[in-house]
């Protein structure tokens, strides 16, 4: 390890680590990952945010403890490990969620517990915290996670303006709309138009990235 | 008509790429092709050479549709004036006139709607606009309620062409019926739009009809013959179809007219069969898909007659082919080329269960009386499976056959 050159802490292999998944490696989009909870939790922005940052902490100190833990794991039994340690921090942030936001814990319900089988998380772990060092991957794991928080945020955004007239919890449509005959979109609160609105994005997104679009 | 092909001739050249309006060649073509046959031909390959091309499907299909939009208009002035408010002394003419102006805006905005967003799509992939929405644009506004608001057609209609039939790469490429898809959009995003007793007749909700002094005839609800329906079987207030009591005293000779109210162009069994003889005459309308959904839906029926349980299920099988949306659906939505089966025996597995499960729809939920959407809907998906299987079947026979010769 000494005789290696000491990389800078934001190198640009790093700054990919962490940006990556933001854009073009998105794990949504592109590995088409954690789509559950996507679709579940998106009705509304309060909970799509707090199950954003719930899954960015989660998959950050994931992916650095497994990290420093990679050398010492039997490699036969490491899902069994990645797991142990994957549910510990769900724990943590279950605790943290009904302290601290107790309304948004009771209507993300059973999806913080759910958080342990989010195929994102697994995914980093084997693909990215297993070989590489405690700093990237947990900046991988921070990317990972934002690029997730992103799209359900986006998700989120359009089913709770045009699904209840609402962003955040605000009336944001203006009560001469509704005299005027405007309706909310009832489709939008059910989970079958949020497929539809990742799979629109994903839409955009390929072709915006022709690299990305499959033959 | 020569000064419009000279005038059409002499602008082609700032169309054509390179030229000052380059980008809008694609709108150029369309309205060319729409307007004049085009002179050009297949020039290489083995093709089939036939007169008959999209564009004449649609025609056909357009015309086949026009008896059912015409009684369809009538009905809208008949069910507002004759029915709900007991008026006696409008004329034929008149009661279409009004319905006409009912149902103009919507055949308007669905169209404009649909072909702006058509032919943006095909400007942006440098595509030809291509004719199947001729078709869709005419089909949307007939199994629309007559009172839908505008707005509310118009987003309908946008989802459907964009997520429905763009997003799979364009007409012939689309999985599932754009018109359905349509009103299954209104259905579950504004379902206060499209069910209920009161939205089927012009100007009922919100009581717009009463504003001239007039009052609704006593007892008038609106309700349709399958909305009577699917109250007793809710209210079990009775338990045989012989007690209904029909709004309006409706009869079935009356439903196989269309003297009934519903969305605009579903009512006429009658119109709506003589579209079925142009499209089948023409051969553009698959007879085997028809003929297999009223036997699927004539079979649920029976099975459910058997049964017997509920008001529902007592309902003569021969009444589901007159109620709602199942002549329409058969003939003119079922039919639809690109989202049907395409092989012959795939036809009739997909015709017969499209009607079994409208039944059953019907008879089993009554939150969703109208199950002719949801059944064609769901076969839409169900049809690549049901051709993969009927081709594989085909194979296997073929090379047990050249086996056995070998």
């Amino acid at each position: 390890m000494s005789t290696k050159e000491k990389e800078p802490l934001f190198s640009a292999k790093n700054m990919n680590a962490l940006l990556g998944p933001l854009g073009r490696n998105n794990p949504i989009l592109v590995q088409v990952l954690g789509i559950c909870s996507a679709l579940a939790v998106t009705a509304k922005l309060k909970p799509a945010f707090v199950m954003a940052l719930s899954v960015t902490v989660v998959t950050a100190f994931a992916n650095l403890l497994i990290s420093l833990m990679r050398r010492g794991i039997p490699s036969r039994i490491r899902i069994i490990v990645q797991l142990v340690v994957v549910a510990a921090l769900v724990i943590l942030v279950d605790q943290v969620l009904k302290a601290f936001v107790y309304d948004i814990s009771k209507q993300l319900s059973v999806f913080v517990g759910l958080i342990i089988t989010n195929c994102i998380i697994m995914g980093r772990l084997e693909a990215f915290a297993m070989g590489n060092r405690p700093w990237p991957s947990f900046l991988d794991g921070i990317g990972n996670g934002l690029g997730y928080g992103l799209i359900l945020l986006v998700v989120a955004f359009f089913r709770e303006l045009l699904g209840s007239g609402t962003l955040w919890g605000y009336p944001v449509v203006p009560q001469w709309c509704y005299d005027h005959g405007y309706a909310n979109n009832g489709l939008m609160i059910l989970p079958p138009m949020a497929l539809i609105t990742v799979g629109i994005i994903i839409w955009i997104h390929r072709s915006r990235n022709k690299d990305l679009q499959e033959k | 008509m020569k000064g419009l092909r000279n005038y059409l001739d002499k602008i082609k050249p700032k169309f054509q790429a390179g030229g000052k309006y380059g980008r809008f060649a694609s709108t150029f073509e369309a309205f060319e092709s729409f307007l004049y046959v085009p002179n050009t031909v297949t020039k290489q390959g083995a093709h089939i050479r036939d007169a008959m091309d999209l564009k004449r499907t649609m025609t056909v299909v357009i015309v086949a549709l026009l008896p059912a939009l015409l009684f369809g208009m009538f009905n809208v002035g008949y069910q507002h004036n004759n029915v709900a408010l007991g008026l006696s002394d409008t004329t034929v003419m008149q009661n279409f006139w009004f319905g006409f102006l009912k149902v103009l805006p919507i055949i308007v905005v669905a169209y404009v709607v649909g072909l702006g967003i058509e032919f943006i799509f095909a400007e942006v992939r440098h595509e030809e606009v291509n004719e199947g929405f001729l078709v869709s644009g005419l089909l949307i506004p007939m199994i629309m309620p007559v009172d839908c608001p505008l707005w509310i057609v118009a987003v309908a209609t946008a989802f459907a062409v964009i997520v429905g039939k763009e997003m799979f790469g364009g007409t012939g490429m689309n999985i599932f019926n754009p018109a359905l898809l349509a009103r299954a959009f209104i259905f579950f995003a504004y379902p206060t739009s499209i069910s209920g007793n009161e939205v089927w007749v012009a100007g009922l909700k919100g009581g717009a009809m009463l504003q001239n002094g007039g009052a609704l005839v006593d007892g008038y609800s609106g309700a349709t013959p399958l909305g009577d329906a699917a109250a007793a079987l809710s209210s079990g207030a009775v338990q045989s179809a012989d007690a209904i009591q029909w709004s309006m005293g409706t009869t079935p000779i009356d439903w196989f007219y269309g003297f009934i109210p519903g969305s605009i162009g579903e009512t006429s069994t009658l119109a709506i069969l003589i579209g079925a003889l142009i499209l089948v005459w023409t051969g553009v309308g698959s007879w085997r898909i028809m003929l297999s959904t009223v036997v699927g839906g004539l079979a649920m029926g029976g099975v459910f007659n058997l049964i017997g349980a509920n008001v529902m299920m007592t309902l003569p099988a021969w009444y589901h082919l007159l109620l709602g949306g199942f002549a329409f659906g058969t003939v003119f939505m079922a039919t639809d080329p690109v989202t049907a089966a395409q092989t012959n025996r795939g036809k009739y597995i997909y015709g017969f269960l499209i009607g079994v499960l409208c039944v059953l729809t019907r008879v089993l939920n009554p939150g969703y009386p109208e199950g002719m959407m949801l059944a064609i809907l769901f076969m839409n998906a169900m049809a690549p499976l049901i051709d993969h299987y009927v081709v594989q079947g085909n194979v296997k026979r073929r090379l047990k056959r050249s086996k056995a010769n070998a």
